[in-house]
């Protein structure tokens, strides 16, 4: 048969209260194996108290050809960030 | 095209990171398939001479660290094969070029592991080489290699530890186990130091891969590097590095060696070390033998699927 | 010394430490890179739990024993692990089985010896179930896997269930031991853990597709230090370093 083990993307949470990061990724038949899979490559040193798995081809990312008009327009957007507004220094708690 | 790849080594020179799906010269990522994968290959097959003593541990504690060490071999494995496939390859054709002798691993796992205080020297020399090597690798260009050299380096700090405490051992032991030591020693020093591969002037990659950025170190300076962390320690444990030629350069600040037998590197490479058939005769059992264990595994799993379909369209 | 206990220690440790070799044996060699890894962590959780038992053990003994003195120092007939687990590597299927069968009974000993009413007994037994629950887990799965993925893994997997079927009784044979600890309240029930493992086998073998051995005759012994032929290869590994090298610290 012949036929290989799709690759899984794991995401562990390393303690409540933190997101879920991508750590690596994996191969596995099912989602259930790859869960633990994850926990015995991933989690052997407690790097985690939760984990995600995803099939990799399930994932749609964006095309690095098109960073510039994704990403270059937020650039000069400088009137979201706090620092884009002068104050007087006696006004605190701003 | 041209352009491209002006554009993609002025990336590389503002020392950007390059991740899988960015452009990139085919050669390129020719270039990090293979050096990813005999990285890969070289973990995986570097379980065996280990293996070898698990069993045999003499101790509790010291097999279960074995045990630990060798299991984190495998996970490394995983997580250097797992970058070599964002480009674009999968784990079973990098099996194939393993198991066909088209890919190369680290000629030290050809040695064979004779005596428990091999494990002492195999900890303390080939991991202490292979982490000047993988620190280096922490800052490559390619985001994936870079990302799982990062991981490997913080788990493999125990390592070498756990190698030097035995030898510590067996240096503070008795006679019979300070010989074992010292015969350890002997026969993993050279090929340690070929680990970093063959002198800069021979070497075909290295070149472009520094240009690139895949490599950050020539080999011979990271072999200088090597020798002069390694013999303050083996002073530590009162064992001799067997180099009659070894001595204290004042003027370069180095360690002086002997010359390395490079014909013996090159024999080893090229398939006719004293345990490559062995070796790799053991990959090729585990992964034909278990064949059908993986097929078993995706049937199951394509069965469990259909049947979670059926119930949805009953329902 | 409380020879009783010490004895029982022996019983309680040994399984986990045949078995731990084992699995042992396959780091490297097994049938992914995943499953090796996996193997492998359920080896070390049970030389871990080896070495709670032997530690314990040791110190009962007193004389400036250790937990290797435990583990290495013995002849063939002191240890006590059951003939199961002392069974090769023949292929995936019998390691499987073999954890398996192993695993359904481990389980339900352990939530009997958390309420052991010797308090370390009962601690290790806390620690351990945690680790035993998931070595159960994967074995369980892999059965049906293997049970019920192809014609050729079920052939395959029957047959490393047959081969070991025999070795399964002796897991409930109460020994004199075994019968004196109970009576104690520091040891296992076996009738109670029996229950608990016919029901949880004939669920995991339907899942599996696989039918369970109807065959009675049985092979037992190893509780009580009459082994089959393995051990004594399994010894000659295990306890090469210090036989050979005797009263030398490592």
């Amino acid at each position: 048969m012949k036929k290989e083990w799709p690759i899984w993307e794991v995401f562990i949470r390393t303690k409540n209260g933190l997101e879920h990061r991508h750590v690596g990724s994996l191969h596995a038949t099912d989602s259930k194996m790859a869960i633990e899979n994850a926990r015995d490559v991933y989690t052997r040193r407690q790097e985690g108290v939760s984990i995600w798995v995803v099939e990799s081809k399930y994932i749609s990312a964006s095309n690095p050809d098109n960073g510039e008009e994704l990403f270059d327009p937020a650039k000069d957007k400088a009137y979201r960030h706090p620092t884009f507004y002068k104050l007087p220094d006696e006004v605190k708690h701003m | 095209m041209q352009d491209l790849e002006k554009a993609f080594q002025a990336r590389i020179d503002a020392g950007e990171v390059i991740e899988p799906r960015d452009w990139m010269p085919e050669k390129y990522r020719k270039t990090n398939i293979r050096q990813i994968s005999q990285h890969a290959h070289s973990e995986v097959v570097g379980m065996l001479p280990e293996g070898n003593w698990i069993t045999r541990a003499p101790s509790l504690r010291r097999k279960v660290a074995l045990l630990a060490k060798i299991q984190d071999e495998a996970g490394h494995g995983l997580y250097l094969y797992s970058a070599a496939e964002t480009l674009g390859i999968s784990r079973d054709e990098l099996y194939d070029q393993l198991h066909t002798g088209k890919a190369k691993y680290s000629s030290i796992f050809n040695y064979p592991s004779l005596t428990w205080a091999d494990m002492g020297a195999i900890g303390w020399l080939v991991d202490g080489a292979a982490i000047v090597n993988q620190v280096m690798l922490t800052r490559t260009s390619f985001g994936p290699y870079a990302r799982a050299m990062v991981r490997i380096c913080k788990e493999e700090s125990f390592h070498q530890r756990q190698g030097y405490e035995i030898m510590l051992t067996l240096c503070k032991g008795t006679e019979v186990q300070k010989q074992m030591a010292q015969d350890a020693l002997n026969r993993w020093w050279w090929p340690s130091l070929m680990m970093f591969g063959p002198p800069d002037a021979e070497s075909t990659h290295t070149e472009q891969s520094m240009k690139w950025r895949i490599k950050r170190k020539s080999n011979d300076e990271l072999r200088q590097y090597f020798i002069d962390m390694t013999i303050p320690q083996a002073e530590v444990l009162g064992i001799t590095v067997p180099d009659p030629d070894l001595k204290w350069n004042e003027e370069r600040g180095h360690y002086d060696f002997g010359e390395i037998d490079w014909d013996e590197f090159w024999q080893v490479v090229k398939g006719h070390g004293p345990c490559n058939k062995q070796r790799l005769d053991a990959r090729k059992n585990a992964w034909n033998e278990g064949e059908w264990v993986r097929d078993a595994a995706v049937a199951y799993a394509e069965k469990q699927a259909n049947k979670q379909e059926q119930i949805a369209v009953a329902g | 010394m409380n020879d009783q206990l010490y004895q029982y220690l022996l019983l309680l440790g040994d399984n986990p430490l045949i078995l731990g070799h084992r699995l042992s044996e396959l780091c490297g060699h097994g049938p992914s890179l995943e499953t090796d890894i996996a193997l492998t962590n359920i080896s070390l959780d049970l030389f871990g739990q080896v070495r709670h038992y032997f530690q314990y053990a040791a110190k009962l003994n007193g004389e400036n024993q250790t937990e290797d003195d435990v583990a290495f120092l013995r002849y063939e007939h002191q240890y006590k692990n059951t003939l199961l687990v002392e069974q090769p590597n023949t292929d995936f299927a019998y390691v499987i089985g073999r954890q398996f069968l192993f695993d359904a009974y481990h389980l339900p000993l352990l939530e009997q010896l958390m309420a052991s009413k010797d308090k370390q007994i009962s601690a290790i037994a806390h620690k351990s179930i945690k680790e035993v629950k998931y070595h159960h887990r994967f074995s369980s799965e892999w059965v049906k896997r293997l049970g019920d993925g192809t014609e050729a893994s079920h052939q395959k997997m029957q047959t490393a269930i047959e081969d070991l079927w025999p070795f399964v009784a002796e897991l409930f044979e109460e020994t004199p031991l075994e019968q004196a600890m109970k009576e104690e309240g520091i040891g296992a029930d076996l009738s109670q853990v029996k229950e608990k493992y016919d029901a949880d086998v004939q669920n995991i073998f339907e899942l599996a597709q696989l039918q369970r051995p109807d065959h009675q005759y049985t092979q037992s012994g190893g509780k009580k230090g009459v082994h089959s032929e393995q051990l004594g290869y399994i010894l000659a590994d295990l306890q090469y370093m210090q036989r050979a090298y005797p009263n030398m610290t490592w």
